[in-house]
């Protein structure tokens, strides 16, 4: 009687696990799987296109008189005002969905990744909502980045 | 220093976190995390100086020269001031574009309201 039951349990079971990977290929005929070519490609143009252009302004301010590291972070805080701007008039989301990796991986994904959720949480109020939630993604990246230069810094020192 | 390089480097490293989002299941944040990461690796190594000499803008708008500023100015200070360098050194160096992010970017998420995507 109770092995009975045990098997019984055990065949539901199984023809449970049976439906969810049936399930699970189901759900995959309609998932377009990702146009690896095209978006890489996207990627390729936008992100390039950033850095030349940070490259052309940075010559145009080299050439007005400014030092080179001087120019470079001109450069940098101009393009992260932009791409928080942008956020802000909420044309970045359109953008990257064209672009994806293009402008995520320069400096402009990092700008964007503070103000989007800043601006979701704006309810919460500034200091818990804005405050807090402009370090959602960009705190890790901090985070990561400062301990690794350290850790770097400290081997560096000790060799 | 060349627009070509600037363009190939610059591009070529967007494709690269292009390819890790669509291809396995890291998401933008991790993707971002791992670029800064490696940046900062790549340049104690003293890999990444030779590709921000070639390519400029093209190595150091990207995130991993957001790892190259950190680990570089650490650097730089370690050899200068010695042990207090490696804490001081790195944000000291990026210290402009991280205040102005957060500035910027709290004033801009003050100011305007999220809209739904186009």
């Amino acid at each position: 009687m109770g092995n009975a039951s045990k098997d019984a349990k055990e065949q539901k079971k199984n023809e449970q696990k049976q439906q969810a990977k049936a399930y699970e290929k189901y759900v995959k005929k309609f998932t377009p799987s990702p146009k690896y070519f095209s978006n890489s490609v996207k990627a390729f143009v936008v992100g390039g296109s950033i850095c030349v252009a940070a490259s052309y302004t940075q010559e145009m301010l080299m050439a007005r008189g400014f030092e080179k590291t001087e120019a470079g972070s001109i450069v940098t805080v101009l393009l992260i005002c932009t791409a928080q701007l942008i956020t802000g008039f909420g044309w970045f989301d359109t953008i990257a969905k064209f672009a994806g990796a293009g402008v995520i991986v320069p400096i402009t994904g990092f700008a964007n990744s503070m103000v989007a959720p800043a601006m979701e949480f704006k309810k919460e109020g500034p200091v818990l909502g804005s405050g807090a939630k402009l370090f959602t993604l960009a705190g890790p990246v901090l985070v990561c980045g400062i301990s690794a230069s350290v850790i770097i810094g400290i081997i560096i020192y000790l060799l | 220093m060349d627009y070509v390089w600037t363009f190939i480097i610059g591009g070529g490293i967007c494709v690269i976190g292009q390819i890790l989002m669509d291809a396995t299941k890291l998401t933008a944040p991790r993707v971002l995390v791992l670029f800064v990461v490696l940046g900062g690796v790549l340049t104690g190594l003293g890999l990444y100086q030779p590709i921000v000499e070639l390519a400029g803008t093209g190595a150091t708008v990207p995130l991993p020269g957001f790892g190259y500023s950190l680990t570089k100015g650490a650097m730089n200070a370690v050899s200068k001031e010695g042990l207090m360098g490696a804490l001081t050194g790195g944000i000291k160096d990026t210290a402009a574009g991280v205040a102005a992010a957060i500035v910027f970017g709290y004033i801009v998420a003050l100011c305007f309201n999220p809209k739904s995507i186009r």
